[in-house]
Order: structure tokens, then sequence, then C-alpha cells
């Protein structure tokens, strides 16, 4: 998950840079090393539901981030994205224009032969964007991820998920299988060797059912999504150049979160194993290995799309193969994302995101 | 053989250097005038599109509030929310210490396009632009003005129009003070197929389509209009010029032409040389007078942005840009020209016999029906403007109400004249007296051009100075009426304003409030003002043009409103009308008040009533009322024991000099522009006595023989001059006068809003007529010399030779 959180790292690198589309940094000197008055992760704090599934603007970034591996009616595979970026200039959530809160929407469909993408942008404290904790609602503009009424369950167990962007768009219902995993340490997530931490939940169980619109037509999918949640405000170490991050849900049932972080020391990995009915399972810093297989040509880069992920510990040896190699989200901060299969010691399909390539 | 024609043709202009001078200054002349006028105007409608492109992002559609107040934060987010891709806007004036500005405060993210140039260039940029203190991004000039009066940043942007800043929508917010309160929205180009209908999603708001024409823009057509129709009166009259010299040297090349024909030119080659040859001289001179245009353009350029600023608040900056399309206008003009004035002799050359005598024509024969039909023509076209001038409505109805006087007073010139000449040539018994006068009708044809634009010249210089006067003595008038208090005084903020209105009533007689805020009413954005009607200053000085009885009492009261004389014209209000205010409130309009200089509509209503129904309404200027012999005292303490900065602080007597000096800046474009039309017909004069002097001694050679000595045809000659001059005068006062009158009544109207009295100087006329007396004068003196030392061979020839 560190991955996630060194994107809205990017991403907030990026907007305090400029609007235009900037190439990632060599490193992420320059974002300060200290916290600049904002909170601070502290293990040992119990999260409490429904109350932090909405936004914590002390905390310089936080995101809701779905995404969800979708078989079509027609038979084909598709993948989703849905995400929602926090990332505050200063502390506090005043109301009115000069609230310091800049919220990012990304959303994406993936087919085998198409990769579509939008972003949106927005300021808060004017109703633009924002989350609210119960009923649950996150929205930038008319992209939206809502609560259903659902009475005595978490807000989250339950909810609806639409965008739209050029050409296409997707309303999707969200309904847990399994209950929220906590993870790291009760949902202290240490992110490096240095100490660096999140606060950092998951709810990777989602039955999904709904339509997406793909250039005019509309096509009934069902799947499986992962919704992950995180907050923090201290930045990555300066030698961290990007990262690979996998969701895996293993056709056993059980999950799998696992990433590294590319440095000038050999990476730092982390890994969760999530049983079938929803036990974290967190790994030792270097149970993961990660080795590409194979590169793509985009633009003028090679991003190794396919990759060897290994969890020795576990007995889990597989090789993941994109839905689609050129997944690339040309935002803002450009990064790579998108469903992969896999096969091996175990099968399945799960989400693959990359940066600083 | 073509090129020993050409040659032959060509040494004509060798022998008289004078009349090529003529052809090409005369050209020249017209088309710097013509293509100054287009540059000044080229440069600043592209003033007003980049202003406008910045500004109000004018080429995209906007959403704009119905009633005129403003749009809640809530309907930005719901449209937001239901798809619309659209931005918010808050604006307003602002003052940074004593510096106006148009604040425009723009969200960043979601904005379509860059701002005015302006691209976040390094790192922390938007978090710079979005964060405490904020940045302003200005215009060079601008920046230089605000450096020391605020502590935001300033970034310079090359787009950007003086006297504007964009800033973030939130620093905007805390600045105006709007809580949320936005101006409008720009919808961006991309958006969603299927998006949700306006009017169901947001009833209060309306949607402005893109494209609509900048408002200053619209503002200054007439300002515009004016300089080009100046611009072609002068071109036209250097045409007269150009025509005079081309017939004449046809006339003169009548023998050369006879010659080569004879010698086996053809008639198609001769054609084609005089053309080529015309077609090279108008190129040269459309070049030369694109060149003085340029020179012309940014002579009067500083004096144009001036007016511009003066009269409409139109920010036009003072240099020039050298632009194509005047470029290329000016020559496209000056060879159009040169065609159109030469065709005619074109026309006859092809159509001269081969072997005819090869005697000059008499150029100027006498054309009595011509001059008939003329006389006919110009009848036509003053009744014409009588009729427009009485039953017309419209700016443009103005202009053809003046083209129609001016160009039917010119037509008429010569048969009028004609008439004139005819009397007094019944009248005289003398015999040289009789010759004299009937001499001078046979010259009228000859120099009917160059007198019609002498009297378009004259009757322009009449009637706009007969303006200019009025408008400057009404507004000098109407300044004193209206700056009453001596001092005028501008808080740095809020806290200072309060501490002010605490402080001044015990150090002066009375304190007036000069508060405004911006809305709008009857569909136009203006300022409605707030006035302390109790106080007898108003009372006593404020120039009402109409009002009700107890007009103070009403306003004081919150019962009423004034209205200035703009709007009540342009919206046809009267007396007793209720005018609906921004924030839903309606009051009767009690009165109606000049207010000269102000381009746009205003009103004006009670202090108290003001401040109640706009309590955000900036508290920070005022008049102070004091005996005028301590206003310098109290000015003095105002600044060391108060602590206003002095610039704060504005004394009567040197708001009227500023005021003064901006009016008389304004019309100083049209003062120059005067006398270059004037310049041009003194020379057309010149050249057109230069070319009958040529042609005329087969009148003159008899004459001689009869006993006149060559002094006194001399003297003759300049005396027939006066006379013409003078009989032109007299026609040129009252055209002019009948211009200054549609100037004043009818364009103004149109164009300002508001209506002068005329008032009449005859002095400005005897000025006006010396100096056109010296130009004739000066026209005169070199055919004169030439006449006066004429040998009395040459005179006798003209029995002998080609006669």
């Amino acid at each position: 998950m560190n991955g996630r959180r060194t994107l809205a790292v990017l991403i907030s690198a990026a907007l305090a840079m400029a609007l235009p589309a900037v190439a990632i940094p060599q490193g992420f000197a320059g974002l300060g090393s200290t916290a600049d008055g904002f909170a601070v992760p502290h293990p040992g704090v119990p999260l409490l539901f429904p109350a932090d599934h909405g936004a914590h603007p002390d905390f310089r970034i936080e995101w809701w981030y779905v995404t969800a591996n979708l078989q079509g009616e027609d038979g084909a595979q598709y993948g989703v994205q849905w995400t929602l970026f926090r990332s505050a200039l200063a502390p506090g959530n005043q109301s009115g224009w000069s609230n310091p809160q800049i919220w990012m929407g990304h959303a994406a469909v993936t087919t085998k032969g198409r990769h579509f993408v939008a972003e949106k942008l927005a300021r808060g404290g004017v109703g633009q964007s924002g989350v609210e904790a119960q009923p649950f609602s996150a929205w930038i503009d008319d992209w939206e991820m809502k609560g259903l009424p659902n009475p005595g369950a978490d807000p989250l167990d339950s909810v609806s998920l639409h965008a739209t962007g050029k050409d296409f768009g997707y309303a999707l219902d969200l309904s847990a299988k399994g209950p929220l995993v906590l993870q790291g340490d009760q949902g202290y997530s240490v992110k490096s060797a240095e100490g660096q931490a999140s606060y950092y939940y998951s709810q990777p169980f989602y039955d999904v059912s709904g339509s997406l619109d793909i250039a005019g037509k509309t096509v009934r999918v069902t799947g499986k999504a992962w919704l992950d949640r995180e907050w923090s405000s201290q930045p990555l170490a300066k030698d961290q150049t990007g990262w690979e991050w996998f969701s895996l849900h293993l056709d056993t049932g059980e999950k799998v979160m696992a990433f590294r972080l590319r440095d000038s020391r050999g990476g730092y990995t982390s890994a969760n194993w999530i049983s079938a009915d929803g036990k974290p399972m967190p790994l030792p810093p270097g149970s993961l290995e990660v080795t590409p297989v194979r590169s793509a040509r985009i633009g003028d880069r090679d991003v190794p799309v396919a990759w060897r992920v290994r969890i020795p510990l576990r007995g889990l040896d597989v090789t993941t193969d994109p839905l689609n190699d050129h997944a690339w989200m040309a935002t803002t901060t450009p990064y790579w994302e998108g469903p992969v299969t896999f096969t091996g010691s175990s099968a399945g399909r799960g989400y693959l995101e990359m940066t600083g390539y | 053989m073509f090129w020993t024609a050409a040659t032959a043709l060509l040494s004509h202009w060798r022998c008289r250097p004078i009349q090529f001078a003529t052809l090409v200054f005369g050209l020249s002349l017209a088309t710097a005038l013509w293509s100054g006028v287009q540059a000044i105007n080229a440069e600043a409608r592209a003033s007003y599109a980049r202003a406008a492109s910045v500004l109000d992002q004018n080429a995209l559609t906007q959403l704009v509030p119905r009633d005129g107040n403003s749009i809640p934060q809530a309907t930005f987010a719901n449209l937001r929310r239901a798809g619309w891709n659209i931005s918010p806007v808050i604006e307003g004036d602002h003052r940074f210490g004593n510096v106006r500005v148009r604040l425009i405060g723009i969200d960043p993210l979601t904005t379509p396009g860059k701002v005015g140039g302006f691209e976040p260039d390094g790192s922390n940029d938007l978090a710079a632009f979005v964060s405490q203190p904020g940045v302003l991004i200005v215009s060079q000039a601008t920046a230089l003005k605000l450096s020391s009066h605020t502590d935001m940043q300033i970034k310079i942007a090359p787009d950007i129009p003086d006297g504007a800043a964009f800033t973030d929508i939130g620093m905007a917010e805390r600045i105006l003070e709007r809580r949320g309160e936005l101006s409008r929205l720009v919808v961006a180009p991309d958006q969603r197929p299927d998006l949700p209908a306006l009017d169901r999603l947001a009833p209060e708001i309306a949607i402005k389509p893109p494209g609509d024409r900048p408002d200053v823009a619209q503002l200054t057509d007439s300002f515009h209009l004016n300089l080009t129709a100046f611009g072609f009166l002068a071109f036209a009259v250097g045409l007269f010029i150009v025509y005079a010299t081309i017939g004449l040297a046809f006339e003169q090349r009548r023998a050369t032409f006879r010659t080569l024909r004879s010698l086996g030119v053809s008639l198609s080659s001769l054609t084609l040389l005089l053309m080529t040859e015309l077609l090279v001289l108008a190129f040269l001179a459309g070049l030369v007078g694109v060149m003085i245009g340029y020179f012309v353009a940014s002579l009067l350029l500083p004096g144009v942005a001036a007016t511009l600023q003066g009269l409409y608040g139109a920010s036009v900056p003072g240099t020039l840009t050298i632009r194509p399309e005047w470029w290329a206008t000016g020559l496209v003009v000056a060879i159009a020209g040169t065609i159109g004035s030469s065709a005619q002799s074109l026309w006859q050359v092809r159509r001269m016999p081969l072997l005819t005598a090869a005697q000059p024509r008499a150029w100027a024969r006498a054309r009595a029906v011509g001059i008939r039909l003329q006389l006919l023509g110009g009848l036509v076209l003053l009744i014409t403007s009588a009729i427009l001038a009485v039953f017309g409505h419209g700016l443009s109805t103005g202009f053809a109400v003046l083209g129609c006087l001016l160009l039917g007073a010119a037509l008429m010139l010569p048969g009028v004249l004609s008439a004139f000449l005819a009397l007094l040539q019944r009248q005289s018994s003398h015999a040289l007296v009789t010759w004299f006068w009937a001499d001078t009708r046979q010259q009228l044809p000859g120099l009917s051009l160059a007198l019609m634009a002498l009297l378009l010249a004259l009757a322009a210089n009449i009637g706009v100075g007969t303006m200019v006067s009025s408008f400057r003595l009404t507004f000098i008038g109407w300044l004193d009426q209206r700056l009453a208090a001596e001092l005028y005084l501008t808080a740095r903020d809020e806290n200072e304003a309060s501490r002010l209105r605490a402080w001044l009533p015990a150090h002066s007689t009375s304190v007036l409030p000069i508060w405004s805020v911006e809305g709008d009413v009857l569909g136009d954005r203006l300022q409605i003002f707030g006035a302390a009607a109790n106080d007898s200053t108003y009372r006593e000085n404020w120039p009402l043009l109409l009002g009700t009885a107890d007009v103070w009492d009403r306003v004081a009261a919150g019962q009423g409103a004034l209205v200035n004389e703009q709007l009540w014209r342009g919206k046809k209000l009267s007396i007793g009308n209720e005018l609906a205010l921004p924030g839903g409130w309606s009051v009767p309009v009690v009165g109606i008040y000049s207010d000269y200089g102000n381009p746009r509509g205003q009103v004006i209503v009670g202090i108290d009533a003001l401040a109640a129904h706009y309590p955000n309404v900036p508290k920070l200027r005022y008049g102070v009322r004091i005996a005028p012999a301590d206003a310098p005292a109290l000015k003095e303490r105002m600044t060391s024991e108060f602590g206003l900065p002095a610039e704060n602080v504005i004394d009567q007597a040197s708001l009227k000099r500023q005021s003064r000096a901006v009016f008389d800046q304004t019309f100083a474009v049209t003062g120059a522009l005067n006398v270059f039309t004037l310049g041009v017909a003194g020379f057309a004069m010149f050249s057109s006595l230069l070319t009958l002097s040529g042609v005329r001694l087969p009148q003159l050679a008899p004459v001689w023989a009869m006993g006149i000595t060559r002094r006194d045809l001399a003297l003759l000659e300049m005396l027939r001059t006066l006379a013409l001059w003078l009989a032109t005068f007299v026609v040129a006062v009252p055209v002019g006068l009948g211009l200054a009158w549609v100037l004043l009544s009818i364009v103004n109207v149109e164009a300002f809003g508001w209506r002068l009295p005329m008032r009449i100087f005859p002095t400005d006329w005897l000025v006006l007529g010396l100096v056109a007396l010296a130009a004739a004068i000066v026209s005169v003196v070199i055919p004169l010399r030439r006449l006066a030392t004429i040998g009395p061979s040459d005179l006798l020839r003209v029995f002998a030779n080609e006669r």
C-alpha cells in the first residue's frame, strides 16, 4: 500500500509544481522532510468506523481507492479504477474558497484493446468535492462513491460507484462479502526502515455488478473489487524512485497485498496475506520478491508489464500478465495502473500499479 | 521603341519636378492620414479584443446571475455535481493603497485554458497561487504601480491588460469580502454529452453566449467611426490633389502622346505605359504614405489612448505595433485612389483621335450643365440630411446626417459661387472688372474640387471646434458645480475609514460619504452611489437636468433614486419610473443629473439606503466640506496628525486641474486631425492653382496684349484667390455650425449618452479664417511669381504656337 501513499505524495508534488503534466521526478526532494504542522500517525491508535471512512483534513494526504476486475456478459474482461485523492496544502478544512484541501479524482476503464482515463481537480470547502462518513459519500463533481441504505451494517459494506469520462462511463454496485481489513499493526502501517507510517485499511471483498459504457455501448458486468483507504502526512525516503504494487484476488478466496518501493539499496518490500474470512497475516519485510518478466514500449518509456511475484513464506510463486499492456494513466502525474491475471502456484485476478517509469 | 516611349513619357516629370512632387506628396499625404487612422483603430481594437479574451474569457459561454446579484457558491457546486464543467470567477474593483485595479479571482483547478499568457513555471507555483499571501498576475505597468502597496506576490504576464489583476478565487473572495458570492461561471468547451438542463438546476442564472463583442469595443465604436470619418475626409481631400495633378500632367503631355502615336506606338502600348507609370507612382507614394501614416499614428496614439481612457475607461497601450492589415489597406487605398483619379484622363487618351491638333483642351472648361446637376444633387443631399436629422435614430443615422450635410454643401459650392460671381459680373460696368468676374467663373470648374476640399476642411474645423469648445465650457461649468467639496479623501482600509468618520466631524463643516457598489440595473452593470442627500452641498450644487420638487428629500429618505443622463436616455426612463436595483429592492426615479465624461449609466440613492441594502459597501471615500481658506491646513493635518498618505487627500483645485487636463488631452487628437486636414486642404488649393496657372496662359495673354501689365495681372490673380477663399469661408461657417449641431445633438447623444448646449465662438472662426487665408496666400505665391516674371515672349507665343 505504500505505493498508493507514494502516488498521492507525488500527486501533491505535481500539484505543487504546475498544472500541466510533469514527469515524475527522480526523487522526492523538496517535499519537505517534516510534516509541516500536519498530524502524524501513531501506533496503537484504534481506527474508529464509520468516522474514519471520512476525511482527515489534518493529515497531508489521503485517498479512497477502488479497483475492480470485471467480466462482461459479452465474455470479455474489464478493469475499472475509481480514485479520490485528497492533498492538503495546509492543515484545516474551513468553509469557502480559502480552503487548503485539493481534491483529485481519477477514473479509468481498461479493456483488452483500450484504456480510458479521466481526471478531475477540485478544491475543498465549497461542496465541489469531499467525503462524508455517514451516510457515506465520496465525490468530485458528478463522480461519486455513495453508501447504499444498509441499516446496521458498516456504511462501506454497500456502495455504488459512478464516473464518466470522454467515451466511457460506469455505474457499479459494490457489496462487501467480508469484513474491513486493517493493514499493518491494527491499521498502523509502517512504510520504511526509517519508520515512516500511515493509517491504512482495506475492503478487498467486494462483489460487483453493474454496467460499463464504452464508446456508446453498454455492457453488463460482474466481478470483484478492492477498496483501499489510507492517510498520512510523512513523505518517503529521498532515494526512492518508484514502486510496484499488487492487489491479488486468489481463486481460493484469499487476498494478497504486496508492494516493492525501488530505491538505491535493493528496495523496500511489504506484503499482507489475507485469509478468505478476512484475517490479515502481515508478512515481515523482505518476504516479497518481484522480478520483471516482460516490458512494453509505452510512448518513450519501457515499462515492465509482466512480473514474477514470489512470497516463499506462503509458497506463492506466480507470474502476472496484464489485460492491456497500455494501461497508462496519462494524468497530471502519469503512472501505470491496470487489471492483471496471474498463474503459477495460484491463479486469479488482480490489479497492478507502477510508478516511476 | 517601347523603352523610348517610356523615357519620353517619363521625361515630363523631369521637366516639372514641382508637379511630380505635388502628385507624390498629395497621394502620400492622403494615404498617410488614412493609414494612420487605420493604424490607431487597429491598435485600439486589438487591445480591446485582447482585454476581452483575457478578462472576460470572451470566447467561452458564461453563466451569469439573472437578477444581477451574484451566484451562490452552492449553485456552483450543484452544477458541478450535475456534470457541468464550469469554473467560478469572483471579480470586482479594489484599491491597493491608491491604486485601483480590477481584481479577477479564478479557480486554477477548474479554469479552462491559461490566464493571460501566464503559466505556472516553477515548483510550488500553484501552491503559492492558492495559499496565503497569494499572487497577483498583472501587466508590467500595473506591477510597477502595485509593488509598494501589497504584500501579495506579484507576477508579470504578457497579455494582461493594464489595471487588471488575476488572483486565486480564495484571495479575491477575502479581499472583496464576497463570502461565497460568485460573479459568474465560465463554461468550459468540453462538456459531458447528456447535461441536465440549466433552468431546472439553477433557474436564477442565465446563459450568456460567447462572442458577444466586448463592451468597451461597443462603447468606443463611435469614437473610432469618428476617427475613420476624419481619415476618410483627409483621404478624399488628398485625392482631389491627385486628380488635379494627373489631369494636368496628361493635358500637358498631349503633344507627346500624339507624337508617340504618330511614330507607331500602339494605343494599347501607350495606355499600358501610362497605367504602369501611374501604378508605380501610386505604389511608391503609397509606401511613403504608409510610413508617414505610421509616424502620424505614433504621434497621435498617446493622445488617442488618453481619449479612450478618459472617455471610456478603455486601456490602450500608447505604443504602436506594425500590423499587416493597415500596411496593406494603406497601399491598396493609395493604388485604388490613383486609378480612380486617373480613370477620366486615361479614358480621354484612349478616345483622342490620332491626328488631331495636340492643343491643350481648355482643361478647365466651363461646364454649366455639370454645375447645375451638382447643385441639384447637393440640394437633394441637404434635404435628405434634414429629413434624417428629424426622423432618424441611431449613431449611424447621425453619421449619415453628417455625411449628407458635408457632401451636399460641398457639391453645391461651385453652383453657389458661380451664381454669386454671375451676379457680380452683371453688377459691374467696368470692362476689366466684368472680365475679372467672368474669368473667375470660367476658372471655377478647375478650382471647384480644391474649393470643395477647402470647404470640407473649414467646415470640419468649425464644427468640431465648436463641439469641443462647447463641451469644454459645459464640462468645466459642470465640474465647478459637481466638485463642491473642498477635500476628497480615500481611506486605505475600513478600519482607517471608521477612524476617519470619528475624527472628521470635529474638524470640518460636513463629511460626505462617497460610497458605491456595482450591480446590474436594467441589464447593465453599473455603479450605484450613495449620497448624503440631506447635506446642503447636494441641494445647492449637484447639477440636475430634471427632478421632482422634493427630489433631495426623497433621495435622502431612501424613497427615490437619481439616474444620470446616460442611463436616462439609454433606457428611455422618465421621472416616476420604478427602478429595480440589485438585492431585490426598487425605488422610483426622482431626478436626472448630467454626468459628462462617464461612458456608463449610474444611479444615486440615499446614503442610508445604500448602506442598509448593501452592508458590505466599501466605506473608504469621503468628500469634506470646510471653509476654503481652512482646507490646506486640514489637508496638512490629515497627513501629519491623522496619518493618511498625502496622495489619499486630494483638494478640489487639483482635482479640477486633473479633470481639465484629462479633458484637454481627450480632444488633443481631434485638434491634431483638424490641423492635418486643413493642411491637406491647403495643399489641394496650392496644387489646383498651380495646375491652373499652367493652363491659363491662353486666357491671360490676350488681356496682357490689351495693355494690362503683368504686375496688375498677378494682383488680379491674387484678388481672385482671396475672393474665392472668402466666399468659401463664408459658406463654411453655416455648414460648420450645422456640423456642430449634428455632433452635439445627434452624434454625442448616441455615442456618449449626453446632450450638450451649443455655444458659438466667433473668435475661433477668425483664427481659423486667418490660418486658411495664410494657406491660400502661400498656395498662390508660386503661381503668381511665375505669372509676374513670365517673359513677354512666352505670352506672345500663345498667339503663335499650337493655337
